[in-house]
């Protein structure tokens, strides 16, 4: 027993260590609470963001990759809602480490701290891959992303106190700046104000919430079920009698389904960046609204 | 927008009730802007606990079977086409498990229905129990049944019960996520199909960028190889293995895990019979000494960005490698004879699988097993027993199959098994496997 844990202790000591100088690491599943982690951490925290937006945050293999970076994390922040229900479970119960296990304070749920919106009254797999608590996409409205910077603010004051003043003076500074640039993106986006849109996959509804947008149609039949030809055939008839605006798609979308429907309505169809790093603009969560108002406002001029 | 209006309603009210004519002078116009102020104040309490309330409301769970755990149930029914007798299914070269390595039964059946209960127990435990019910012979078999620790930290893990043994990396994968209906041949010689043991896992996972996981189990040995069915009647352990893994990820779209275990059982008493051609039993056997058997796995995933929702491709492969020697009985039932019995034996078998366009997979594998040496001592001989005359069984098969969503997968599959010396059995699999319930996540 003693041989075979020198032995990995030898072993394990070959690889490279994880990098230690922050005083928390935090393993975020998605790049928004990645880059919200960063705002408020400064240079207290070590991100790791276990996605990008050219993945699926709903289908992510539980790779070893992953496994070795949330067993020396300190805050786990993910969206929440059943979003990366086929992975972190697993992850967690590979870790072996019990600071990010549900309940304790390094788990740390977005959309716990967010009004959720299409909590289904009807819960059945024929209707698709629903999430019972509603949808987890709550960081496309950027109040939520504000309600989360306050909470997970908390969270982090909570688990490494020696550095909240400097948590609270960056949350302040972030939320202040946040709220700023709330304001001018409510007057940019006014002109979307009931503006049919189609959708790739329900990830955009907090945004459609925001702007007062109207979701017309989604190019999946069901959600996470990929488009199929007679759905596509009945959106363009749909498009045929009350034509959409703008067609849009997140970076983890194939662009097909969207230009096919695109060429047959002769609608714009728009690539959204969805999250952080979706496009070059959208580098942080400021540019990623900046670029997703630009890019509709050109679409549906 | 909302407040803003709330705001200027109030103001207005305020004014209104103070009556323009008064509001001329600087003491009324103090008194005004304090109204406001409060208000705002009023407004913005009002804002934050309807805020609060709405965010209670979303969460909260309804019903006392919120605490009930993840259920989910699987059904796999197939059709088989067999040009070979299943009754008289053996691979020729190496000693019978005695386990359900067999084919199945030809035309419709229904495969192993699996229920599935998993929940956090408290903060410290975490429980699974994957039931099988087999639809033949009416009875329910524990597959898993194992508490694991989620309040150790440092990167150990133990998990206690019964549970699928860490060795080699097929062998841990539940059966409905496999990617051909059937096991590699090296498992169904080497391991009896799938080894599940009785016993008590610790792992520790290293604190590195690069994956690395070390792992120690201890068990009764209750299968093959390290007893009859049903285990040794011994105190003490009759099965241990000990596996290291690393794994990484290389680029943005290739992720690998290479794997090696070394699984040592002192079989007491391993039964085997001697079958004719068409699986009558012709006489039994017994086994008792020492078995150790090396794995080697390999994986390696492919898929664009690391989203393989549109296409994506895994290579597996393992090798095995078995030494056996101690004393082997000839029929014991009638004349016993007994004598010393050594082997060296190993298998392999590599396979890939490559989705193509979403839904849809095709896939190949390659199985070869080489029976390698074994000697008898006196007063057995190797004519005693025609299975392990040396034969080297391949196996060629071929899949695709069709998942219209995370919960249905529908599979096509075909194979030429020369696992018996004397004849080819042509297969053709129809199979569907479905989950019902609770969503899945399945490893790496």
């Amino acid at each position: 027993m003693k041989t075979i844990l020198r032995f990995a202790v030898a072993l394990g000591s070959a690889f490279a260590a994880l990098p230690a100088a922050a005083s928390l690491n935090v393993f975020a599943c998605e790049p928004e609470w990645g880059a919200l982690a960063q705002e408020l951490g400064g240079d207290k925290v070590s991100v790791y963001t276990a996605t990008t937006a050219l993945q699926d945050a709903h289908r992510i293999e539980a790779r070893p990759s992953l496994i070795a970076r949330i067993r020396s994390a300190d805050l786990l922040v993910c969206s929440g809602s059943e979003l990366e229900i086929g992975w972190i479970p697993l992850l967690l119960t590979q870790s072996g480490n019990s600071k990010v296990q549900l309940g304790n304070p390094g788990y740390f749920e977005a959309s716990q701290y967010v009004v959720r919106l299409e909590i289904p009254k009807v819960i059945d797999r024929a209707l698709g891959d629903i999430h019972p608590s509603g949808n987890p996409h709550v960081h496309t409205d950027p109040r939520n992303i504000a309600r989360v910077a306050q909470a997970l603010e908390e969270r982090m004051t909570q688990l490494d106190p020696a550095n909240a003043d400097g948590y609270r003076s960056r949350g302040k500074s972030f939320r202040e700046r946040w709220q700023a640039a709330i304001a001018r993106w409510e007057q940019q986006v006014a002109p979307l104000k009931g503006v049919p849109i189609v959708v790739y996959h329900k990830d955009f509804s907090y945004f459609i919430n925001w702007t007062g947008m109207r979701e017309a149609g989604s190019l999946e039949p069901k959600p996470g079920i990929p488009p199929t030809p007679s759905h596509l055939a009945e959106l363009i008839d749909q498009m045929k009698r009350a034509p959409a605006k703008v067609i849009v798609y997140s970076p983890y979308n194939s662009p097909q389904a969207a230009e096919f429907l695109s060429s047959r309505a002769n609608i714009p169809t728009v690539m959204m960046p969805f999250t952080v790093g979706g496009t070059d603009r959208a580098k942080d969560l400021f540019g990623l609204f900046d670029d997703t108002i630009a890019r509709l406002l050109a679409a549906v001029k | 927008m909302e407040r803003a209006k709330l705001i200027a309603l109030a103001a207005t009210a305020a004014l209104g009730a103070a009556g323009t004519a008064a509001a001329q002078t600087q003491g009324d116009l103090s008194t005004l802007r304090e109204q406001v102020r409060q208000l705002e104040k009023r407004v913005q309490d009002a804002e934050a606990t309807a805020q609060q309330a709405a965010v209670q409301a979303s969460s909260r769970p309804t019903g006392e079977n919120a605490l009930n755990p993840a259920v989910s149930v699987i059904l796999n029914g197939v059709y088989s086409n067999l040009s070979q007798d299943p009754n008289g299914f053996r691979i020729n070269g190496f000693v019978p498990t005695m386990g359900e390595v067999g084919p199945g039964v030809r035309g419709l059946s229904l495969g192993e229905s699996e229920l599935a209960l998993a929940s956090n127990i408290d903060h410290n435990f975490r429980g699974t129990l994957i039931a099988s019910i087999s639809p033949d012979n009416n009875s329910i078999g524990v597959e898993e049944g194992y508490i694991q620790t989620l309040s150790l930290s440092n990167g150990f893990t133990i998990k206690a019960g019964r549970f699928f043994s860490g060795v080699g990396y097929q062998n841990q994968i539940h059966a409905h996520a496999w990617d051909f209906t059937d096991a590699p041949l090296a498992n169904k010689v080497f391991l009896g199909n799938q080894l599940n043991e009785d016993g008590v896992q610790l792992k520790w996972v290293a604190p590195t960028e690069t994956y690395f996981d070390v792992g120690m189990e201890v068990g009764r040995g209750r299968q093959f190889p390290a007893g009859p069915a049903g285990g040794r009647n011994k105190n003490g352990v009759g099965s241990s293995n000990l596996f290291a893994h690393v794994g990484g990820d290389l680029g943005t779209s290739i992720a690998w895990q290479t794997g090696v275990s070394y699984l040592s059982t002192s079989p007491q008493d391993r039964t085997f019979d001697n079958l004719d051609s068409n699986g009558n039993r012709v006489n039994t056997n017994s086994f008792t000494g020492n078995s150790r058997l090396w794995v080697l796995d390999g994986i390696l995933k492919w898929a664009p960005n690391q989203n393989p929702t549109y296409t994506n491709f895994k290579l597996q492969g393992e090798y095995f490698r078995r030494k056996e020697d101690g004393d082997l009985t000839f029929n014991t039932t009638v004349t016993p004879q007994t004598g010393g019995f050594a082997s060296v034996q190993s298998g392999w078998y590599l396979q890939g699988v490559y989705q193509f366009v979403p839904m849809w997979r095709v896939g190949y594998r390659y199985d070869r097993l080489n029976s390698g040496t074994t000697s008898f001592s006196s007063p057995l001989s190797a004519a005693d027993f025609p299975i392990l005359a040396a034969y080297n069984p391949t196996r060629h098969t071929v899949m695709v199959d069709w998942s219209p969503s995370e919960f249905s997968r529908i599979r096509l599959q075909a194979a030429s098994d020369k696992s018996r010396s004397d004849a080819t059995d042509h297969q053709v699999f129809l199979q569907y496997i479905v989950s019902l319930g609770a969503h899945g996540a399945h490893k790496f």
